[in-house]
């Protein structure tokens, strides 16, 4: 008897929308078997993890907040890995994103200007995404360098860089020495859309974008291309669409996206900029664009549901002393099972009984 | 005509190798079914079937790639159960395949000694190496490596491997395939003299006068089943032809008063350098293409065929605007769309992965191509009952078999998703047609509607390039034939006077006129 995997005539549409339930529900066994050896209860861990904050309106109003950026940032990705462009640095460009929205906040600090100060922000941290995109798309359409390498690299850059700002020339003079800059005035600060909640702007935002994703890859001539490109490079060559023009196009859109949603976070929840303004958005929306299936609206579902991980990762580390770290775990878990079950789409386990034998010479 | 070899052709007492009720099952699919097979020392047998007849399941199961479901094979006499190609090695079974598993940047030598199983030195191998080409005419030098050598010497690499094991049976698959009339009759040769030492020859075909002047013994496969074993040279080609697809053949038709007008398709010297290392440099290529007309190249693959095609298509871009000129417009430095735009359409050789995105469904396929000049995108915004309409339309006029309205590429048979790429570029009217191998791999019937859809596009005014390996195709639906050799175009002849003789000489690189000069001296 032997296991087999057989290759569908057509890829299965059925498995392609379970496979994403498939690889969570064996990621919640694996994860039950992980907190039975850290000695708790598997099930109430879950219910800390998975139920427990879906029960107030906090939690939920802090479930969307945190699934913004991811959502935003995996709108962006989706289109570059449907283009087989794998831009890995989308937490850099979140983080340049938020420098550059933040420059006009710290210029406008305690001056009169007006309202106009928020709107030109975010086009800043969007353009400032943008441009950092394209720094490894360019390395990769004119010279050939990997970009999974350099745009990963200049994540790191990033990072540094922003580092340098809130403790050189951004610093808060009467932040007492943290490395911080001054909070943000009114007009440079994302509205929250109920008073005294947690629910801001940025929610609608990337409702927006899920919405124009859906259209730009569904319906137009450009969203094709990407999809052929990535599928298909010799014919999409023949049907004269260029590849490092799609390149090119789908970091700078995912930069932008990965930008604004940086500035988002730094205008909106943060109040500031300051070091640790992510923890780790930019990585986690790989994992929620590969969970909801490149798609806009699985990457809607996926962004929430990694969202509340964060939340459930907090609530467990606080009633139940299970380390932060677990969150991590669990995503990569995540990951790993949503790549394998995704084989099932184009292929099918098949057992076969009785066969002769076989040595390892036949292939 | 069943079974009926005369047993006075066996010089054997038994079959060297049987299969007895030889079934291969893919899920619910039958690849093969209770195939009888009997091969004899001291014979070629043909395999002769179109393409998903089963002939390519049968050879792997005798070769020990993939096991059967149900039978079993007689190796002398005695139960054989085979592991894998080394024990189908060890026991005297070689096989060549149609496409070559070498290594281009190796030696020819350093080939060799991968793909045998022995333990002797390389020195001593590259001796026997020598030796066995020198003795069975096939001459080879053991140092150049493979990128520098013509398919015809790559194939004989392989037949030299094979030969080096000292097989007592030699599989060979669709060997001519890839060589000039005059190569293939110098592997003729070789198979006789193989023959005549004794050893069984399994040669696989679908060219039914070659398999009719070689063979001793043909099988015709049809759709996993055997059909029937007989003599192929009591048999006409007609017969055969029958027997493999299983009814009457329709014959393509050119429309008597064919009328060629105005030049739609000029090539004016082009040259291009390759952009891969082991690509081929187009150099000085010129023709005219009338409307009306159907221009044949021959060749053998790898002379430039697809560097000439990625030029004309715009794929890859000419220096000089003027070298490619599209109906009086010149378009060398125009991109494949603004090509199309000018009324160009192109078929390239490869169905899946060039010719449409694999994993697509055929709506999607046919935006592919559609996109820049029929009204399937408005404003960037894709109209999708404009690409169903086309695979409607399609679907309808070239009888394309498929499950369901808007299939994947992928899920259709090779002749049915080529039927859908040539009435693609068709229904769009076309002035220009440039079409690479039309009926590569695919069946009798698939491959005449193709034909007859070629010949009428070009009775419609259209000027047609056919790309081909098959003589037999371009003779049958061409109007002049040139030759590509090394990336040059021989001046194109009209194909009533294009002998299978001349077209191999201009194949094998010689001119014309070098063969009158060699006839002079002779004389």
């Amino acid at each position: 008897m032997q296991l087999v995997l057989e290759k569908r005539a057509e890829r299965s549409n059925m498995i392609a929308l379970i496979s994403p339930l498939i690889a969570i529900g064996m990621t919640l066994v694996t994860m039950s078997i992980l907190f039975a050896i850290l000695g708790k209860n598997p099930i109430t861990a879950l219910g800390v993890y998975f139920v427990d904050p879906l029960t107030d309106s906090y939690s939920l109003q802090e479930i969307a907040v945190k699934a913004t950026p991811l959502v935003m940032i995996a709108i962006g990705l989706s289109f570059c890995y449907l283009a087989n462009a794998w831009n890995i640095g989308a937490e850099g460009q979140f983080l340049i994103g938020a420098v550059a929205g933040s420059w006009l906040a710290v210029k406008t600090q305690g001056t009169d200007a007006g309202p106009w100060v928020l709107p030109a922000m975010l086009l800043l941290g969007a353009m400032g995404g943008a441009l950092y995109a394209l720094i490894p798309a360019i390395c990769k359409v004119r010279f050939g360098a990997s970009e999974i390498l350099t745009s990963l690299m200049l994540v790191y850059v990033a990072d540094l860089f922003l580092d340098y700002l809130v403790r050189g020339p951004w610093r808060d003079p009467k932040g007492f020495n943290f490395p911080t800059t001054a909070e943000f005035d009114p007009v440079a600060t994302v509205p929250v859309l109920i008073e005294g909640g947690r629910l801001h702007l940025g929610g609608i935002i990337a409702l927006v974008a899920v919405a124009a994703g859906a259209v730009l890859l569904g319906m137009t001539i450009k969203g094709f291309e990407i999809r052929v490109v990535g599928a298909a490079p010799r014919a999409a060559r023949f049907g004269g669409f260029n590849s490092n023009q799609l390149i090119l196009l789908t970091f700078a859109i995912s930069g932008a996206l990965a930008g604004m949603a940086g500035i988002i976070e730094v205008a909106g929840p943060v109040g500031h900029l300051q070091p640790g303004i992510s923890p780790g958005y930019g990585f986690t929306a790989i994992i929620v664009a590969f969970l909801g299936r490149l798609n806009p609206v699985g990457i809607l579902i996926a962004g929430l549901f990694l969202a509340l991980t964060f939340i459930g990762g907090e609530q467990a580390q606080i009633a139940m002393k299970i380390p932060l770290d677990v969150t991590k775990v669990f995503q990569g878990i995540l990951l790993f099972f949503v790549l394998a079950c995704d084989s099932l789409i184009l292929y099918r386990f098949k057992l076969i009984f009785a066969s002769p034998k076989v040595s390892s010479g036949a292939h | 005509m069943l079974d009926s070899t005369p047993a006075a052709l066996h010089t054997g007492a038994m079959p060297l190798l049987q299969t007895v009720g030889l079934t291969k099952r893919y899920g619910t699919f039958l690849a093969n079914e209770a195939i009888d097979i009997d091969i004899w020392p001291q014979q070629i047998h043909a395999l002769l079937g179109e393409n998903g007849a089963g002939k390519s399941t049968l050879v792997k199961i005798i070769y020990g790639l993939i096991q059967p479901s149900e039978g079993e094979m007689r190796w002398q006499g005695e139960k054989m159960v085979l592991s894998g190609p080394s024990e189908a090695r060890s026991r005297g079974i070689g096989m060549v395949f149609q496409h070559f598993s070498l290594f281009d940047n190796l030696t020819v030598a350093e080939n060799v000694a991968l793909g045998l199983d022995g333990k002797e030195s390389f020195k001593d191998m590259s001796a026997r190496l020598e030796e066995v080409s020198r003795v069975y005419g096939l001459p080879l030098d053991p140092r150049r490596e493979v990128w520098q050598l013509s398919v015809g010497e790559r194939q004989r690499i392989e037949i030299v491997r094979a030969l080096m094991q000292n097989p007592k049976f030699l599989i060979l698959d669709e060997p001519t395939a890839v060589l000039t009339p005059q190569e293939a009759d110098q592997l003729f040769t070789v198979l006789d003299r193989l023959k005549a030492e004794g050893r069984a020859i399994l040669y696989i075909s679908h060219k039914l006068e070659e398999v009719k002047r070689l063979c001793d013994t043909a099988t015709i496969l049809r759709g996993g089943k055997k059909i029937s074993t007989c003599n192929p040279k009591a048999e006409t080609a007609a017969s055969l032809a029958r027997m493999m697809v299983g009814g009457e053949i329709r014959q393509v038709k050119a429309a008597a008063n064919r009328q060629t007008t105005v030049p739609r398709l000029v090539v004016n010297d082009l040259s291009l350098a390759p952009d891969d290392p082991h690509g081929v440099r187009l150099q000085h290529i010129s023709f005219e293409l009338k409307g009306g007309e159907i221009l044949g190249i021959a060749g053998v693959a790898g002379n430039g065929q697809d560097e000439l095609f990625a030029a004309l298509s715009g794929e890859r871009l000419a220096q000089d605007p003027g070298t490619i000129v599209i109906d009086g417009q010149a378009a060398g430095h125009l991109s494949i769309t603004q090509r199309r735009k000018l009324g160009a359409a192109f078929v390239p050789e490869e169905r899946l992965g060039h010719g449409t995105a694999p994993r697509m469904r055929l709506s999607e396929n046919a935006l592919l191509t559609g996109h820049a000049a029929s009204g399937m995108v408005r404003r960037g915004f894709i109209n999708t009952a404009a690409t169903l309409k086309t695979v409607d339309r399609t679907t309808e006029t070239f009888d394309v078999r498929k499950a369901k309205r808007d299939p994947e590429a992928a899920s259709l048979s090779g002749g049915n998703l080529q039927k859908f790429i040539v009435g693609r570029e068709i229904l769009r009217n076309p002035a220009v047609l440039v079409v690479s191998q039309p009926t590569w791999g695919v069946d009798a019937g698939a491959a005449a509607v193709i034909r007859q859809a070629l010949l009428d596009l070009a009775a419609s005014g259209a000027a047609v390039l056919v790309t081909s390996q098959d003589l037999d195709e371009l003779a049958e639906i061409t109007d002049r034939i040139a030759v590509m050799f090394h990336g040059h175009l021989s001046e194109p002849m009209a194909t009533s006077e294009a002998s299978r003789e001349k077209l191999g000489l201009l194949m094998g690189g010689s001119t014309l006129e070098q063969k009158e000069a060699a006839h002079a001296v002779g004389a």
